[in-house]
C-alpha cells in the first residue's frame, strides 16, 4: 500500500534552503533523508517551487548516485569496494550478506524493505579494510561471518 | 566576537595559559579508524572510572578553573592499525590497541602515580616502544597539514586557538596586501595537493587579476579517490585551519565567499565543519569586517550527492549550483569563469591547510621541506597489504621504501611486495624497481603516475594486475558522466576486454587494442577523469605484460585470484565417494561411483565453487 506523501518536509526544506536553483540538490537530499527514496509525486511540486522543469530535477535525481527512485530499506548497507577494502576481500563479504538475504546485483532491496545492499566505491575507511556502513555507522573489519552475524542482530531487534 | 588583533591576541594568551595548566592528558584518538574499532566505549569507560575514583579532570579545555587531568577525544593520531589509540601527553606514551579492560590500569599507574603501563606499548621485533615519538611509523613522518590532528578537539575552536590558531589572521588583513599574500605563496611553492599539481599561488594571482566581482573561494573537499582519506581527516579533525586558508585565499584574491564541497559519504565531516564555522563566526573571524579590517568572508558547505567527477573543478561548481555535476569545456578556466560564471580559486582540503602556515612561518621556511620543485610535505594513506595501515605525512621527496618498508612496517603475511596503486582510479602502478624513487610531483609523472589525492594502496603476490585494472576501470566506468564520447564509450570497451581476459576468454591483440584504446582516450577525452582513466590499465601492461599474457594465450592467472582461471580438483585420498558434490554440481561436471573418488571433467566445470563449500571432506581443492 502506498503511504502519502508529506509535502511539509519539502515545504521545511524549501524555506530552509531557499528557492534558488543552487538550493536543488541539497531539497533532494532531505527527501531522500525522510522517505528514502524519491517519490515521483515530489517532481512537480519541487518543479513547481523552484521553478525548474521536472525533467531537469530528473536529471539530477538520476546522476547522482545516493538518490533512489524506489524505496530503499531502514537499514542502508552499504559494503566498501574502494582499492584498499578490494584487495582485502570485501567481494566475499557481499557475497555473504546477498545470499543471506535473497538478494542480488539487480535486487537490492528485501521485499519487507527491512534492508538495501549495495556496494560504495570509497568510505574513506580504508585503515580499516574490508569496512560497511549501516546506515550512518561504519563496521571495521568486517569478514563474511561477522557481517552474517550483524544481520542476524539486526534482524533479531527487527523481528523478522 | 574579536573586534581587533589584541583582543584575539589577549583571547589566545588566556586559552593558552590554560591549556598549560594541564598537567597530564589522556588524548583518545577519535579518529574515524579508531571509533570504529571501539575508541568511544574507551574514552566512555575513562570517564567512569575517573569519576569513580573521584579523580578531579575536565573533559575540555577549562578557561578558568583548569585542571591538572584532563581527558581528550582528539582527531585522527594515523596508527590506524593499531587503534584504539591513547596517548598520554606530556610524557608522550603511546598506548595501542587499548580496550575498555584496560583503562582502570592506565588510570591507577598512569594517572594516579605516574607510571607507563609499558605492556599496552608498541612492540616491532622485539623492541618495545614507549615514546609515540620513537615509534618507526611516527619517527620518519613530518606532519605540517596534519600536525593538529592528533592534538587537539575539533569541536572546540579554543584549542585551536591555543595552538597557535588563526595566527594568518593577525597578519593577512594588516600586514600585507594582496599581493603578498600571492607572493608568499608562490614563492613557497606550494602545489595543489589534489592531483593535477597546479602552482597554488599562479591560480591565485590568475584570480587576483580578475575585474570580474564577486569572486569566490572553493574547498574541494570531494575525496573521492578509492583508497585515500587525508582530507577527510583535515575536515574532521582540523577543521579550522582549512577555514583559516580559505580566509586567507579570500584576502589574496578579493573573494567575499567562500564553499566547501563535501562527498556525502563524510558526514562526521559536514557536522565538524558546521560547527567550526558557526564558531568562528561567533569569534568575528568569519563575517562582516573580520578582526577590525575592511574584509569580509563567509563560508558556506555544499554536500555532494555520491558523484565521483564531482572531484573536477568544472563539474564541482556545476554540483554546488544545483546541477548534473558534468564537467565542461576549457577554457574558459575556473580561475575566469567557475563558480556562478564567476572568478574562483579552487584548491584542494590539504592545499588550504597548508596556507597558514606559510603566511605565519614565511615562504623560505616552508620550502626546507620537500624537494627542489615539489616543496612541502605530502599526506598519503597507506593501505593495502602492508603491516601498519594509516595516514601518514613525509616530505616531498621521501621514496616508496621509506614509506612501505620503515613507515608501513613492510608487507602483512609475510609476503612479498608486488606492486603499489598510487592516485588512486588516475594513477598507475609502480613496482619494486620503483622503491627507491622519490615521490614528488615531476618524478611521479615520468614513469606515468601521480601522486593525485595521496593514496597508497599496496599489494602483494597474491593480488592479479590484471584484476586491478579491471578493477579501476570498473570504478571509472561507473564513474564517467557520460558527457564525452571517449570516455563514455572507450572506458566501456576496455572494460568489456578487461572483463573477458579475467575470465579467461581474452584474445589475441587484446593488450595492443587496450593500448590503442587507452592513448585514444587519454588525448581525446573532455576532462582529467577520461583523461587518466586508462593510467592503471597502461601502467599495469608496462610493467605486468607478462600476466596479461598468462592469461590471455595460457589461459592461467599466476597470481591464483582470477576464479574462472581457477583449476577446481578432487582429492582422490579424500574424496569418500558421497556424490554431493555432483548432486550440487549445476552443469553435470562431476561424475563417479559411490563411494569411489568422483571426478571433475574440466571441460565443463565453470567454476562456480559450489561443490568447493560443500564437500563434508574438504577433498575438492582449487589452486
Amino acid at each position: 500500500m502506498e503511504n502519502k506523501i508529506d509535502f511539509t518536509v519539502l515545504d521545511q526544506a524549501i524555506s530552509e534552503f531557499g528557492t534558488e536553483k543552487k538550493a536543488l540538490i541539497a531539497i533532494l537530499q532531505r527527501a531522500q533523508e525522510v522517505y528514502r527514496y524519491l517519490p515521483a509525486e515530489i517532481f512537480p511540486y519541487i518543479a513547481e517551487k523552484l521553478d525548474i522543469p521536472e525533467a531537469g530535477i530528473y536529471g539530477v535525481a538520476t546522476f547522482y548516485e545516493n538518490f533512489s527512485l524506489e524505496k530503499k530499506g531502514k537499514y542502508v548497507i552499504k559494503i566498501c569496494d574502494g582499492t584498499a577494502c578490494h584487495v582485502r576481500k570485501s567481494t566475499a563479504i557481499l557475497d555473504a550478506m546477498r545470499k543471506e538475504l535473497g538478494l542480488s546485483e539487480s535486487k537490492k532491496t528485501t521485499d519487507d524493505f527491512i534492508f538495501t545492499v549495495e556496494t560504495v566505491s570509497c568510505l574513506g575507511a580504508c585503515s580499516s579494510a574490508p569496512a560497511i556502513m549501516v546506515n550512518d555507522e561504519i563496521y571495521p573489519t568486517m569478514t563474511p561471518d561477522s557481517a552474517v552475524e550483524l544481520l542476524k542482530s539486526i534482524k533479531e531487534k527487527e523481528n523478522v | 566576537m574579536f573586534k581587533n588583533v589584541a583582543e584575539l591576541r589577549d583571547y589566545r594568551n588566556l586559552v593558552k595559559a590554560a591549556l598549560a595548566k594541564e598537567k597530564l592528558r589522556i588524548v583518545v584518538c577519535g579518529g574515524a579508524g579508531c571509533v570504529s574499532k571501539g575508541a568511544n566505549k574507551v574514552y566512555e569507560k575513562f570517564l567512569s572510572i575517573m569519576k569513580e575514583k573521584n579523580i578531579e579532570f575536565s573533559v575540555v579545555l577549562e578557561k578558568e578553573n583548569a585542571k591538572d587531568v584532563r581527558l581528550k577525544k582528539s582527531g585522527c593520531h594515523g596508527f590506524c592499525e593499531m587503534g584504539p589509540l591513547v596517548r598520554i601527553e606530556p610524557t608522550d606514551w603511546l598506548y595501542v590497541k587499548v580496550k575498555e579492560e584496560d583503562c582502570e590500569e592506565i588510570v591507577e599507574k598512569t594517572v594516579l602515580k605516574g607510571e607507563c603501563v609499558e605492556r599496552l606499548c608498541y612492540t616491532e621485533n622485539g623492541k618495545t616502544y614507549v615514546e609515540q615519538k620513537q615509534v618507526p611509523f611516527y619517527k620518519l613522518q613530518t606532519k605540517l597539514s596534519l600536525f593538529n590532528c592528533d592534538k587537539i578537539d575539533a569541536t572546540n575552536i579554543d584549542e585551536y586557538l591555543a595552538n597557535d590558531g588563526y595566527t594568518a589572521l593577525e597578519k593577512a588583513p594588516f600586514e600585507m596586501n594582496s599581493e603578498d599574500i600571492v607572493n608568499e605563496i608562490s614563492e613557497s611553492g606550494l602545489r595543489g595537493r589534489g592531483g593535477g599539481g597546479f602552482p597554488a599561488g599562479r591560480k591565485w594571482s590568475q584570480v587576483a587579476r580578475q575585474k570580474n566581482f564577486p569572486k569566490y573561494v572553493v574547498c574541494n573537499g570531494d575525496e573521492g579517490d578509492p583508497g585515500a582519506f587525508m582530507d577527510r581527516s583535515v575536515m574532521e579533525d582540523d577543521p579550522h585551519r582549512m577555514l583559516e586558508g580559505m580566509i586567507v585565499a579570500g584576502i589574496a584574491t578579493g573573494a567575499s565567499e567562500g564553499y566547501i564541497y563535501v562527498r556525502a559519504e563524510y558526514p562526521v565531516a559536514v557536522a565538524k565543519l558546521k560547527n567550526a564555522i558557526k564558531q568562528a563566526t561567533e569569534y568575528g573571524l568569519l563575517g562582516e569586517n573580520i578582526l577590525g579590517s575592511n574584509f569580509s568572508f563567509t563560508i558556506k558547505i555544499s554536500r555532494g550527492a555520491g558523484a565521483f567527477v564531482c572531484g573536477e573543478g568544472s563539474a564541482l561548481t556545476a554540483s554546488i549550483e544545483g546541477k548534473r555535476g558534468m564537467p565542461r569545456v576549457k577554457p574558459p578556466r575556473t580561475v575566469e569563469h567557475g563558480l556562478f560564471d564567476k572568478p574562483t580559486v579552487l584548491n584542494n582540503v590539504e592545499t588550504f591547510a597548508n596556507v597558514p602556515l606559510i603566511i605565519v612561518n614565511g615562504a623560505s621556511w616552508y620550502k626546507n621541506y620537500g624537494t627542489e620543485k615539489s616543496s612541502g610535505t605530502k599526506a598519503f594513506a597507506l593501505t593495502g597489504n602492508v603491516k601498519n595501515t594509516g595516514l601518514i605525512e613525509v616530505p616531498m621527496g621521501t621514496t616508496l621504501r621509506e614509506i612501505i618498508f620503515d613507515i608501513g612496517g613492510g608487507m602483512r603475511d609475510g609476503k612479498k611486495f608486488k606492486a603499489v596503486q598510487i592516485g588512486g582510479p588516475s594513477g598507475g602502478c609502480l613496482t619494486e624497481e620503483h622503491l627507491d624513487l622519490p615521490l614528488d610531483f615531476d618524478s611521479l609523472k615520468k614513469v606515468g603516475a601521480i601522486i593525485g589525492s595521496g593514496g597508497l594502496v599496496v599489494m602483494d603476490e597474491s593480488t592479479c594486475m590484471v584484476e586491478v585494472a579491471r578493477f579501476f576501470m570498473n570504478f571509472t566506468q561507473n564513474e564517467s558522466c557520460g558527457k564525452c564520447v571517449p570516455c563514455r564509450e572507450g572506458t566501456k570497451r576496455m572494460l568489456e576486454i578487461l572483463e573477458r581476459i579475467v575470465e579467461g576468454k581474452g584474445q589475441d591483440g587484446d593488450i595492443e587494442l587496450l593500448e590503442e584504446l587507452g592513448e585514444m582516450i587519454s588525448a581525446m577525452a573532455l576532462c582529467g577523469l577520461g583523461k587518466t582513466a586508462a593510467g592503471p590499465v597502461l601502467s599495469t601492461i608496462k610493467y605486468f605484460r607478462n600476466e596479461y599474457e598468462a592469461h590471455i594465450y595460457e589461459k592461467r592467472c599466476p597470481a591464483g585470484e582470477c576464479q574462472k582461471l581457477k583449476t577446481i580438483t578432487i582429492d582422490k585420498d579424500l574424496c569418500k565417494g558421497c556424490s554431493k558434490c555432483a548432486r550440487l554440481c549445476p552443469v553435470g561436471a562431476i561424475n563417479g561411483k559411490i563411494k569411489e573418488p568422483f571426478e571433475i571433467d574440466q571441460s565443463k566445470c565453470i567454476k562456480c565453487g559450489s561443490c568447493l563449500s560443500a564437500c563434508p571432506f574438504k577433498a575438492i581443492k582449487e589452486n
